[in-house]
């Protein structure tokens, strides 16, 4: 039998390897050429003598979207400062931010945060002390900061990250809608009353739901609308010994309440809503009322993504046995222990938060487009004061209103309004929202759900108790 | 000449050959040596991880309490197991992969059967069934959440609503069966391949004997082909099942494990606990516990199902 | 089992087809049906181009919309979003690490095959054995060794990785496709006198070629949509396509148009690479019929 020569003239075969294999090293020296010496393509472009690169790791929301556009503009003012993203999903970011921060990562010179992490953070040493920068930097004036808003991003007096994006939660109803239904939407609704509307209004037959409420797991999703529902009704997650309240009557009633009101009048699915789907709804006209953030304004009053434009009213989160209920929640920016850029990170942390950047946005993007709730004179400015007429000021009265320090009936020993400023909370509360979830799935009963989850609690507590906290 | 091993011959150690040159010593080094880059890389590469990992799983550490690391011994993996948590979510991972590795395997066979004959614009089908396989899947997953389960905007419920079954929440109803919906549609494309080139390289000769013997295509296929596919859908069934058991942007991105725990598999159960409970030390001791629960039962597996490991092969 | 089968081919044909019996109508069926299947089962994948051409306010209604006023502005927003970097940056990470899986992997599928000794058994499943731990559990500490060797957020890392991810992979399916190769070939080079390197060069590479192309093309798929290593050892400098595309879901407003079509873009160099190729594929995995 013929050996190997036969095989040479074997069609095809033979010939691909060569043609392949010459593709391959071309593909692979070009690309080599560019990065071999260099960590990533991300790094091309930059650098140079004298030149710092800044890292920021963002989530990506869309005044954050509109703020990289803006760089350029501060890379011009700036020229010895080069500034790289990273912009991921609100969950991915946290879990990616939290994990190179808690272990002495450098890879971010500006991390963005919320008030949720700030004081732990601070507290823990991580983050560096913005207060000095701050009163050093002239024009910044951190006293315009709303004041709540400071509060909450203050450790021991001292600013630890400076705002960047703030909200509150209110409810959205359409107008006109109720003026067909001759209904009339109280200037301070509760939430009995906020279910009578629903009920009027729901109507199974066209597809419109009385109310939109979020019910995603999460410790940040469905738990935040909840947790302002449990603080309104008197419930709360502990009490002054930190005994977990979770199946007290207060707020076994709240979260009945809650669970009922998406059960009976409530949008379809739901058990895995969120924002993104109660957006839609709304704004495709499927929805009566929606109670979340103070920027729901963006999906609403945004003719690219919503129908209803000019038919949306606002008014402040609903209450029962409270006063107010609305939540505070900012994305903050701050500067890691580890930084090595700490100056041109407080540079351009200055710019992005600053008044003349307010200004900047609105050119040039919009003045819708400004980003809310950080800055008593954004609420001054004429242009804006015009263009977000219809939610300036329910949203400014709500991010007033929420106090982080207080937010329960009955005094408590930890802050934070729709989340438990503690650091296990991330993962109790995504637990405990995972059997809510199911309730309100039907899977479970509203009792078991929170009797699990009441264990769930208690074990945290546990911790609490005796130490120092 | 090489037989193929549906003779039933007896069972043979792979390992000596001794017509391949003289079993000699350096002989038995040069066969090794080729194999040595590979093998050294990957011990390194992968095993120094899973000694760290082995190493931080008796810690108790969690991220956010600094200062709260301290060696705990083995007091973790008690933990893990007295975790009731854990074990339903065990329970979802084997539901979810075998479920998921038989569906696809069985679809693929179907569809590597229809795309073995010719018919006009083969070669265009053959490339709108790969597809799926080729989308990331974080994309894939939310594209099966939001455009086709929906319940009020989706095209399911959209195509069964005039049958008066539109309006089906399939996401809370059903997760498990959503997420396994939305792997098996992207794996189906790699067991399909698969099989197909199976059916193939089945040698023209033997079927047309076959034929000619007059046996019905039942019989064919039950007969031949059948034992020759054999081989592939065994290598579909071990690799889907090692990379399924691992799945995680399905259930991340369309339920996020939920309602409660219903869809929630180990890697999604162990992420939780690393990137929420930042409890590093629980969930590397889970992620110890799961690679040991998965190489016993590979073990016994592959020994006892596949003929890859009962030595029953020879090379050509 | 009890068919002994004849002396395999020595060249699968690629299309084994039997004979055409029951006439046209048959094939007629057999064509409507398939068309109908495929269109079925890329009708996600159609949706998703389609959605990324859409407002969002039309990516999501009732009823879903067929027919809507098109417009780019999602690529335009997803292109000016800094994809170039991520592309450069999955494309040596995808294409280094394939190489050197290949260059890995066939030496090992050789020696396990052609050439086996006494541990093939336990070498094989060792190295499937190394994709049992999942990534999960060992991230952090991952994340926290490669901290120690100021190695995070460099592209290195990641085609490190990727190697290791890839390479038991690979290993398994070339050695299907070296125990394709014809003893008779072997003894032939053998008694030629042929030494190992051309034994190779000449004799198994040519045979086994497409068996390369198809599990480069397998590994090419799964380094280039791989996630989660990436997204957790990675930050400005060294973030892949995937990492990316997670940039464009936001928690608070709508993205599903903008995701489609970065997903769209993502997706098209390995669904071109896929569709040149899947001839080769199927060519290529018929070689490897496991024997």
């Amino acid at each position: 039998m013929a050996p190997a020569r036969k095989l040479i003239t074997q069609p095809g075969w033979a010939r691909k390897p060569r043609r392949w294999h010459a593709f391959l090293t071309a593909l692979l020296v070009l690309p080599a050429l560019a990065l071999t010496g260099c960590a990533g393509a991300g790094a091309l472009g930059g650098g140079g003598a004298g030149v710092q690169t800044v890292t920021v790791a963002i989530v990506s929301n869309a005044q954050m979207k509109d703020a990289i556009d803006l760089v350029p503009e501060f890379e011009k003012t700036h020229p010895g400062i080069r500034m790289r993203f990273v912009s991921l999903s609100e969950n991915q970011a946290r879990a990616k931010i939290t994990a190179s921060v808690a272990t002495g990562g450098t890879e971010f010179d500006v991390v963005m945060i919320s008030n949720y992490e700030t004081p732990q953070w601070a507290s823990f040493g991580w983050l560096t002390d913005l207060q000095p920068y701050a009163d050093a930097t002239p024009g910044y004036d951190p006293q315009d900061i709303l004041p709540k808003v400071r509060e909450a991003l203050s450790y021991q007096g001292h600013l630890y990250s400076v705002p960047f994006y703030g909200e509150s939660s209110f409810l959205a109803y359409r107008k006109d809608l109720f003026e067909q239904a001759g209904l009339t939407m109280p200037a301070h609704p509760t939430w009995t009353q906020v279910r009578d509307f629903a009920a009027k209004l729901d109507n199974k037959q066209t597809g419109l739901a009385g109310i939109c409420l979020r019910g995603l797991p999460g410790w940040g999703e469905v738990m935040a609308p909840l947790d302002t529902v449990i603080n309104t009704f008197g419930g709360s997650w502990y009490n002054m010994n930190w005994d977990a309240q979770l199946n007290s009557p207060e707020t076994t009633q709240a979260v009945e309440f809650y669970v009922n009101l998406l059960r009976d009048y409530g949008e379809p699915g739901p058990a895995v809503s969120s924002f993104g789907e109660c957006a839609t709804l709304f704004g495709q006209g499927n929805v009566a009322m929606w109670y979340d953030a103070t920027s729901v304004v963006f999906a609403l009053e945004d003719p690219s993504q919503s129908k209803v434009v000019g038919k949306v009213g606002y008014v402040p989160a609903p209450v029962e046995k409270t006063q107010h209920s609305g939540w505070l929640y900012t994305w903050s920016l701050a500067i890691p222990k580890t930084s090595e850029h700490k100056d041109a990170a407080w540079q351009f942390m200055s710019w992005m938060t600053s008044k003349d950047y307010m200004h900047l946005v609105g050119k040039e993007k919009g003045w819708a487009h400004l980003p809310p709730g950080s800055r008593t004179s954004t609420y001054e400015i004429p242009e804006y004061r015009q263009a977000a007429a219809p939610y300036l000021q329910p949203t400014l009265d709500a991010m007033n209103n929420a106090d982080q320090e207080h937010p329960t009936l009955n005094p408590v020993p930890y802050t934070g309004i729709q989340f438990v400023s503690i650091p296990e909370f991330q993962d109790v509360g995504t637990r405990v929202s995972q059997q809510i979830s199911a309730a309100i799935a039907g899977h479970s009963s509203v009792a078991d759900a929170l009797k699990e989850s009441q264990k769930y609690a208690q074990t945290v507590g546990d911790t609490y108790k005796g130490a120092a906290k | 000449m090489t037989t193929t091993i549906e003779a039933a011959t007896a069972p043979k150690r792979a390992a000596k050959r001794p017509e391949h040159g003289p079993g000699s010593r350096a002989d038995g080094w040069s066969r090794r040596i080729p194999l040595l880059p590979a093998l050294v890389f990957t011990f390194i590469v992968t095993q120094l991880p899973f000694v760290v990992t082995i190493y931080y799983s008796l810690q108790s550490w969690n991220l956010v309490r600094p200062g709260s690391r301290h060696f705990v011994g083995l007091s973790n993996y008690a933990q893990v197991f007295t975790d009731s948590q854990f074990r339903q979510v065990m329970l979802n991972t084997v539901v979810l992969t075998v479920g998921a590795v038989l569906i696809s395997v069985a679809l693929g066979l179907l569809l590597a059967l229809m795309l073995n004959r010719a018919f006009p614009g083969r070669g265009v089908v053959r490339t709108m069934l790969i597809t799926p396989f080729l989308i990331t899947p974080v994309a894939a997953a939310l594209l099966w959440k939001t455009t086709l389960l929906d319940p009020t905007y989706g095209l399911v419920n959209f195509v069964l609503s005039p049958f008066g079954a539109g309006k089906t929440d399939w996401i809370s109803s059903f997760p498990l069966t959503a997420v396994m919906m939305a792997i098996v549609w992207q794996w189906t494309p790699f067991m399909m391949l698969l099989i197909l080139a199976g059916l193939q390289s089945q040698p023209a000769d033997v079927l047309e004997a076959a034929a000619v013997d007059g046996a019905s295509t039942l019989g064919i296929f039950r007969e031949v082909t059948i034992p020759h596919l054999r081989r592939f859908i065994e290598l579909g069934i071990v690799l889907g099942t090692i990379y399924l058991i691992n799945v995680f942007d399905q259930i991340y991105m369309m339920t996020q494990g939920g309602p409660g725990i219903a869809s929630a598999n180990l890697p999604f159960y162990i992420y939780q606990r690393a990137f929420l409970g930042f409890d590093i030390g629980q969930s590397a001791a889970m992620g110890v516990v799961v690679a040991i629960l998965t190489t016993i039962v590979a073990t016994f597996a592959l020994r006892l199902i596949f003929r890859t490991f009962s030595g029953k092969e020879e090379a050509a | 089992m009890s068919t002994s089968t004849v002396a395999p081919p020595a060249a699968p044909t690629s299309t084994s087809e039997p004979t055409p019996r029951k006439g046209s109508g048959r094939k007629v069926i057999l064509a409507v049906v398939a068309w109908l299947v495929g269109i079925v089962f890329v009708f996600p994948v159609f949706w998703m181009v389609l959605t990324a051409f859409k407002q969002e306010a039309d990516a999501y209604t009732s009823p879903p919309k067929l027919f809507f006023a098109p417009t780019l502005e999602q690529f335009k927003e997803v292109l000016g979003s800094g994809a170039g970097p991520a592309l450069l940056n999955s494309l040596f990470a995808t294409v280094v690490s394939t190489v050197l899986v290949l260059l890995l992997a066939i030496p090992a599928a050789f020696a396990v095959s052609l050439r086996p000794v006494g541990k093939t058994r336990d070498v094989l499943f060792f190295f499937i054995s190394t994709k049992m731990l999942p990534v999960v559990a060992a991230i952090v500490p991952i994340y926290v060794v490669v901290n120690e060797i100021h190695m995070v957020d460099n592209i290195w890392t990641l085609v490190v990785l990727y190697t290791a991810m890839n390479l038991p992979i690979a290993i398994w399916m070339m050695r299907s496709f070296f125990l394709e190769v014809p003893g008779a070939l072997l003894e032939a080079a053998s008694i030629d006198g042929a030494s190992l390197a051309r034994t190779m060069r000449e004799v198994v590479l040519p045979v086994v070629s497409p068996g390369i192309a198809a599990t480069a093309l397998i590994c090419v798929i799964f380094a280039w949509n791989e996630f989660f290593i990436a997204v957790n050892l990675t930050a400005a400098q060294a973030g892949t396509v995937p990492v990316f595309l997670v940039g464009f879901i936001t928690s608070e407003g709508l993205y599903f148009a903008k995701l489609c079509a970065a997903a769209t873009l993502a997706a098209l160099p390995v669904v071109i690479a896929g569709w040149v190729a899947q001839n080769k594929l199927v060519q290529g995995l018929s070689f490897g019929a496991v024997k």
